[in-house]
């Protein structure tokens, strides 16, 4: 009996699944890498494959990661956002899991101000800073300390609510 | 005037569907003979009215009434008048009522073809049939009529989605549609059987020509998807793992699992309580696939506008139908007999695996699909799930199927022996190791997962071959041998073939194609996979609802045209989106396959050439797949076996 009960049991969880998804709300999650000094690493550019790109490099002002790829429709949506964000600070592209020419397809059809783009191809540098999803994006202070992580595509409200004036703070602490 | 009518009409059969539903169930309950005789009449009454309704909706779309709001919002004086006849179904509103036009049918074809079954049963399978539909069209009248009026009546409509202006339109939901709910056919017989405490040899017998027929429709509806996507969206892709795409998916590779379990049902009256939970199964993932559609949850290219109380609607619905039948399943399921036992090798055990391996497929492919939605259910944030996450899981999974797949169709039922198995199986063996070795050599850097690919697709193919050659020979009348063989082992075999075609089509394409964005002004030329790709010129054209730059491209190789391509980049009028129109020219062995991208300042365009190999037979394999389905039904051992089992259930009466 409690064999046939089962499938009954996995349906309700579904269930509760899809009735918390008709009511969403937002929120989210520190992330264990919040507060600490980014991992680091040193890819490959994904423009030009000689060129490697390490963490090192971002150290000394305030910087943000956006991890994205070609085939992620929710990048598509937060991309305009990003690029505007890009013109208050630097912001590098992480191409995750990812073939390089429909990357490059990709950045040369939505536009393309990343200050660098960096490639991941199997998705390792993902790893170690614990990627759910994509996209994510991570704000990084001058001294390479994640002080915030956001799962998801990012929106008008939160770019101008959540993540600008978090930057631009940042940017005034490592001004004094 | 007809909108009115065509409203009228749908809550007549929203009346005739309770009567469709309560009667004959409460007749079956009570063993009332007159109520359960309603069945029959009522659903036939309930198609008319459907079929009323939806007359009087594509009315309304031809002599472009914009005081309906749906038509308003889906159509154009511009519109050609065959798009404006397919916008029926081309938003929420009417393609809810096609579902439940489609609904309707499959119960008359019931009504029709069980003139061989108890009439209890038939009694039962019909009212559960009605009960469905009672939801849907509830779900239609409260939350989603097509008929709503708008004031005041605009002078122009909003025009198609131009996405949706396209010959596809036409044949991709209603097969799509006649697949999804014909498995609703699968989950009432399931469902009365569960009820009369029958579930047998005889009750699979009956449930698989109508899961084989469902299964057929779904996957003629998935493969019209797939090559108009191809065509039309201009990347080349064949499937992007797209949730709406999954959602279709998803009761394809359950009701995959459900054919072969029936067989075995059937056959040897194993499995019966994991057949009757595939049938509930499957046709909860259609509905799913409707709540995932429909409500908005998820983002996605095929998404209907929503609204939250369609979402809350459905889902209410779903835990009505799946919850309830589940229930009864856990209720009535412990009185089922056990089957016959057998061994470790058998058919049974290779169907087994079969159908384990489908439903993990099947599964991984709902988490892909649902862990978005769980992560934004948890206050996580939106995140897509691409292809990297389903290929990484789904083709580990595959190759095992394909592997199994050889062996089940040669091997045989209760028990076979190793040994001599083994000998059967050593020709094709062999076959598959040579096929292996030889792309690895011929194809040179092909990686070694695709010379399995292949390997296994001409494993496949010799086995499926087999399976009809094993019967012929050592006759002495091969003729006579091989015209007795009976349909559905020619349906299986040729199914099975189809799949090593599409094997074959899939490892080919995606490990050898090549794709390239190139920036070329007219007159120049570029050098790529061994041709000479030509932008002759550019030119605006004008359609009937849309202006076009549209390019010519040849493509030459030592001096000789073998293509002349016109990619198109569109703009419609109304809703003034620039749509991509692919440029192709399509072979047996290979399509050139071109789209224009944007112009340039300095006058010349970005234009992406594609050279996919083997990309027809992708859908060559499904055609071969459903043409197998197709003749397993016409088997006549189906209607024979019906009426022996009339008789049998008859007489003690």
């Amino acid at each position: 009996m409690k064999r046939l009960l089962m499938p009954l049991v996995v349906f309700v969880a579904l269930a509760v699944l899809l009735g918390v998804g008709l009511t969403l709300r937002p929120g989210e999650i520190p992330s264990p890498l919040v507060g600490r000094v980014a991992p680091d690493f040193t890819v490959e550019s994904l423009r030009n494959p000689q060129r490697s790109v390490s963490l090192s490099d971002l150290r000394g002002e305030v910087s943000v990661i956006n991890v994205w790829a070609s085939w992620c429709a929710a990048c598509e949506d937060e991309h305009p956002y990003v690029m505007a964000l890009a013109d208050e600070v630097p912001v590098y592209g992480l191409n995750y899991k990812d073939e390089r020419d429909k990357a490059i397809a990709w950045l040369d059809r939505q536009g393309d101000n990343y200050t660098a783009s960096l490639y991941d191809p199997d998705g390792k540098v993902g790893l170690e800073w614990g990627v759910y999803g994509v996209p994510e994006t991570y704000i990084l202070d001058a001294e390479g300390v994640v002080r915030k992580k956001h799962i998801g595509a990012i929106t008008e409200r939160t770019l101008r609510e959540e993540i600008l004036p978090l930057v631009r703070q940042l940017q005034a602490e490592a001004e004094s | 005037m007809i909108g009115e009518l065509g409203l009228f009409a749908l809550v007549l059969a929203l009346v005739l569907a309770l009567m469709q539903a309560a009667l004959p169930l409460a007749g079956a309950h009570r063993g009332q003979r007159q109520w359960m005789a309603v069945a029959r009449p009522a659903a036939v009454g309930q198609l008319l009215m459907l079929a009323l309704s939806l007359a009087a909706l594509a009315t309304a779309f031809l002599q472009n009434d914009f005081s309906l709001a749906y038509v308003a919002e889906n159509s154009n004086t511009a519109l050609p008048w065959y798009y404006r006849l397919t916008a029926v179904w081309g938003a929420h509103e009417g393609s809810l009522l096609l579902w439940a036009v489609v609904l309707g049918s499959w119960s008359v074809a019931v009504a029709a073809w069980s003139r061989q079954l108890p009439e209890i049963f038939v009694a039962r399978v019909l009212g559960v049939m009605g009960l469905v539909s009672v939801g849907f069209l509830a779900f239609t009248l409260l939350t989603s009529n097509p008929f709503e009026r708008l004031t005041p009546v605009p002078a122009e409509g909003r025009d198609l989605n131009p996405l949706l202006q396209d010959p596809g339109m036409i044949a991709h939901p209603p097969m799509l549609y006649m697949g999804y709910v014909g498995f609703s056919v699968a989950f009432a017989f399931a469902i009365a059987a569960l009820l009369g405490g029958r579930l047998d040899a005889a009750w699979a017998r009956w449930s698989r020509p109508w899961t084989t027929a469902a299964w057929v429709f779904l996957t003629l509806g998935i493969s019209i998807g797939s090559w108009w996507a191809y065509y039309e969206l201009g990347w080349g892709g064949w499937w992007f793992w797209d949730p709406v795409e999954n959602a279709s998916f998803m009761p394809w590779l359950t009701g995959t699992a459900l054919i072969h379990s029936l067989s075995v049902t059937e056959k040897r009256g194993a499995f019966r309580g994991w057949t009757v939970l595939l049938a509930i199964v499957t046709f909860s993932l259609s509905l799913l696939g409707t709540f995932l559609v429909r409500s908005g949850v998820l983002t996605s290219v095929h998404s209907f506008a929503t609204d939250p109380a369609r979402g809350a609607f459905i889902l209410g619905l779903l835990i009505l139908v799946v919850g309830g039948s589940l229930v009864l399943y856990a209720w009535r399921a412990p009185r089922l007999a056990a089957g016959g036992s057998f061994g470790l090798v058998s058919r049974e055990m290779a169907l087994l695996l079969n159908n384990a391996l489908l439903c993990v497929a099947a599964a991984t492919v709902l988490i892909g699909t649902l862990y978005p939605l769980a992560l934004d259910a948890f206050g996580l944030g939106k995140v897509s799930v691409g292809p990297p996450y389903f290929e990484a899981v789904f083709v580990p999974l595959m190759l095992p199927l394909l592997a199994m797949m050889g062996i089940g169709s040669l091997v045989r039922w209760k028990r076979h022996a190793a040994g001599p198995l083994a000998r059967t199986l050593l020709p094709a063996a062999t076959a598959t190791l040579c096929a292996g070795l030889a792309s690895l050599w011929w194809l040179g850097e092909v990686p070694p997962l695709a010379a399995l690919g292949l390997a296994l697709s001409v494993w496949i193919a010799w086995t499926s071959v087999q399976a009809v050659a094993d019967r012929v020979r050592g006759r002495r009348r091969r003729w006579q041998a091989l015209r007795t063989t009976p349909r559905s082992v020619w349906g299986m075999a040729l199914a099975h073939f189809g799949l090593a075609v599409f094997a074959a089509g899939v490892t080919v394409v995606s490990t050898l194609d090549l794709e390239r964005d190139v920036r070329l002004a007219p007159g120049e030329s570029i050098e790529a996979a061994g041709y000479t790709w030509t932008l002759q010129s550019v030119r605006s054209t004008e359609g009937p609802n849309y202006s076009a730059e549209r390019g010519e491209i040849t493509v030459n190789r030592d001096g000789r045209t073998v293509a002349t391509l016109y990619p198109e980049e569109r703009v419609y009028r109304m809703q003034s989106n620039p749509m991509t129109e692919a440029g192709i020219n399509a072979g047996l062995f290979r399509d050139f396959y071109v789209a224009l991208g944007e112009r340039r300042a300095d006058g010349s365009w970005t234009v992406r050439i594609q050279l996919k190999p083997l990309v027809r037979w992708i859908w060559l394999g499904t055609l071969f797949m459903a043409l197998g389905g197709g003749l397993a039904i016409t088997d006549p051992r189906y209607r024979r076996l019906t009426e022996r089992a009339r008789l049998g259930a008859e007489a003690p009466a």
